[in-house]
């Protein structure tokens, strides 16, 4: 198995990282001082491609690596993969569906948690010391505020489930309405968010959901409303997030994701109502390394002509 | 009829120190109740109680003031006490009963709030939230020379301990069963309409947990219950999660057992002696900490409100009070 190449693009996991060097000829990517050329060099031997939600396989990459059998994702979201090129081309897609599912839904909530009851602030409050000054203002209560779900796929039903336990009335918008759940139904995403009053996103990244939470929408949710991000970023605007959030047009938002990762709009360092996380939807030891061994496994199975565990394509 | 009508015919009603948002009593009960502001004299309070409190028959808390025999023995003619929380451990309850003084308190108004922080301080720490808020808002990630965030740990099929399943208790293993995790407790006596299982000592509860949620009131019984016999078998990799009172900890054992990791985190509301919090704990990453907030919410602020003036009213009126403390 040696001599099979892999292509790691970007790194992601220092578990996954050994994993593959002690089983493949490894070509780490983000090493290489002048990307194209190292491509060039090494394409006659790579086989695979490892990316991630950060990187992908587009169709530039695909077309540089005439050898390319199968891309292996270590996310569920494989926007950054060129799918219908993969297709085109038998090229075989991987990605990491249901191992990550708690853990996104966990932080859904912990971000609602986190914005309605300002965990944050009020953490920064006491270790500046201002407690000693005056009591922390008051806060918004989170249960039984009317939850609103884009996409009631995997991760959009344990956001449900969750919320649910906190006594979260449950509405959802979809592509198309569910028959197996009791949620409410709206057909677009503006009257989701006139109805609700947190509205998360949990859909997948395509060419229909760029922007799928504009400013219509934001304004739709509007002064008391807060906006949930744990999809993609480029699911919402961001220049109009940013400024419906300093008008205050927007009442508050938790987000996971952005449309530039790791750039974050600097004007959002400074707002109360907004929390920010680096990307960390599926950040726990344990689901990291779940993920790892179903990337190592899906290409496994892959040279050893056996069905893969989790194919897309 | 007459409750102490002295002030132009609206009953009195004392208050030693407002509670929080006393404008909004103010505004809401102008036309019922005549409060008697004990604050605002220039008077020392046993000075002012003896002046014009004599006659006084209920008074308003503000939640935290000490209710106790130094207070009452001024206020001959006290029959109510109505304090906006849920919380008792400011008052005290023998003597008011020795004295004939009903009290009316918040019930399970403010469980939902209460167990919804308790669950996100848990995430919180779990999950690094104010961690890696902290570490975005520096402008850390995009950083080229930062470090990368550690990463968490996954909820699903951690072991909740919950100690005290009253209201508090109840909404947190709700919430919690949510997400898959177990439940167990440990409260002054089984409930057998509850089928978590259930631990006689709290050692035994802590060796089986993976996390200790406290949701018990205070009282001589829980005062330090959580000691370092406690913390040690809650272990390396366990988190204690306080939303009832700091006390119930024994916050010194605490503050070493955090410092020298021999438990894995805390996520903290409530603590000894307010505002005062140790500062060992701000250079700890695996510590959130919230100044005493838990219960305050716009909606269940004024829902203890709402409450406390609908005790004064019913009281004033001869109507069984909305939500008595019963003897326990």
């Amino acid at each position: 198995m040696e001599s099979i190449g892999v292509l790691m693009l970007i790194p992601m996991n220092t578990y996954l990282e050994q994993e593959l060097q002690k089983r493949y000829n490894l070509f780490k990517l983000w090493t290489a001082p002048q990307k194209p050329q190292f491509i060039k060099e090494h394409a006659n031997s790579i086989r695979a491609v490892v990316g991630n939600a950060g990187a992908g396989a587009d169709a530039e990459l695909i077309e540089a690596l005439p050898r390319l059998e199968i891309v292996s994702s270590f996310s569920v979201g494989v926007d950054k993969i060129d799918l219908a090129k993969c297709r085109e081309k038998g090229i075989r897609v991987t990605n990491t569906p249901d191992v990550l599912t708690e853990d996104v839904a966990d932080l859904a909530i912990g971000l609602m948690l986190a914005v309605l009851r300002r965990l944050c602030e009020s953490d920064r409050y006491v270790r500046s010391g201002k407690w000693k000054k005056g009591d922390y203002k008051l806060t918004t209560k989170f249960s039984g505020k009317t939850v609103g779900i884009i996409g009631l796929g995997r991760i959009g039903m344990a956001v449900a489930k969750r919320a649910e336990a906190f006594n979260c009335p449950i509405c959802y918008y979809s592509r198309t309405e569910k028959s197996d759940t009791k949620y409410k139904y709206y057909p677009s995403v503006v009257e989701l968010a006139s109805n609700c009053q947190i509205l998360v996103v949990a859909c997948p990244l395509t060419e229909e959901t760029q922007h799928i939470v504009n400013r219509e929408v934001m304004n739709a949710l509007g002064p008391k409303g807060v906006l949930i991000n744990i999809g993609r970023g480029p699911h919402v605007d961001e220049p109009e997030l940013v400024s419906a959030l300093v008008e205050g047009r927007l009442g508050g938002a938790g987000l996971d994701v952005y449309e530039h990762e790791p750039e974050v709009p600097e004007e959002l360092f400074g707002l109360e109502n907004v929390v920010l996380l680096p990307h960390v939807g599926s950040g726990t030891v344990e689901t990291r390394k779940v993920m790892a061994d179903l990337v190592l496994g899906n290409l496994e199975a892959h040279f050893l002509n056996k069905p893969l565990l989790t194919p897309l394509v | 009829m007459t409750h102490g009508i002295i002030h132009g015919h609206l009953p009195q009603v004392l208050v030693v120190r407002p509670p929080e948002s006393f404008s909004l009593y103010q505004s809401q009960c102008s036309h019922k109740f005549h409060f008697l502001k004990a604050w605002e004299s220039p008077l020392p309070l046993d000075q002012f109680l003896s002046t014009h409190a004599r006659n006084v028959q209920a008074m308003l808390s503000c939640g935290i003031f000490p209710i106790k025999a130094d207070l009452l023995c001024h206020l001959p003619s006290l029959r109510l006490v109505v304090t906006p929380s849920s919380g008792l451990n400011h008052i005290d309850l023998s003597e008011c009963r020795r004295r004939g003084v009903t009290v009316a308190y918040a019930g399970s108004v403010a469980s939902c709030d209460v167990a919804d922080l308790a669950v996100g301080l848990r995430i919180d720490v779990l999950r690094k939230i104010s961690v890696a808020d902290r570490y975005v808002k520096q402008g850390l990630w995009a950083s080229k020379t930062s470090y990368p965030i550690p990463l968490g740990s996954k909820l699903k099929g951690k072991r909740i301990g919950i100690i005290g399943l009253g209201s508090i208790g109840q909404e947190v293993a709700t919430r919690f069963e949510a997400f898959g995790c177990s439940i167990s407790y440990n409260s002054r006596k089984q409930k057998p309409s509850f089928s978590y299982p259930f631990y006689s000592s709290v050692f035994e509860l802590a060796t089986n947990s993976d996390a200790l949620v406290i949701c018990c009131g205070l009282s001589d019984q829980t005062h330090h219950l959580i000691n370092k016999e406690v913390l040690l078998a809650l272990g390396k990799e366990g988190v204690i999660i306080n939303v009832g009172r700091g006390a119930i900890i024994d916050e010194k054992e605490m503050v070493q057992c955090l410092v020298q990791g021999d438990i894995g985190g805390a996520g903290l509301d409530v603590f000894e002696n307010e505002p005062n919090v140790p500062k060992e704990l701000f250079a700890l990453d695996n510590v959130v900490l919230s100044p005493h907030r838990a219960a305050f919410t716009h909606e269940t602020l004024a829902s203890m409100r709402e409450l406390a003036i609908g005790n004064l009213e019913a009281f004033f009126l001869n109507k069984p009070l909305l939500s008595q403390v019963m003897n326990n």
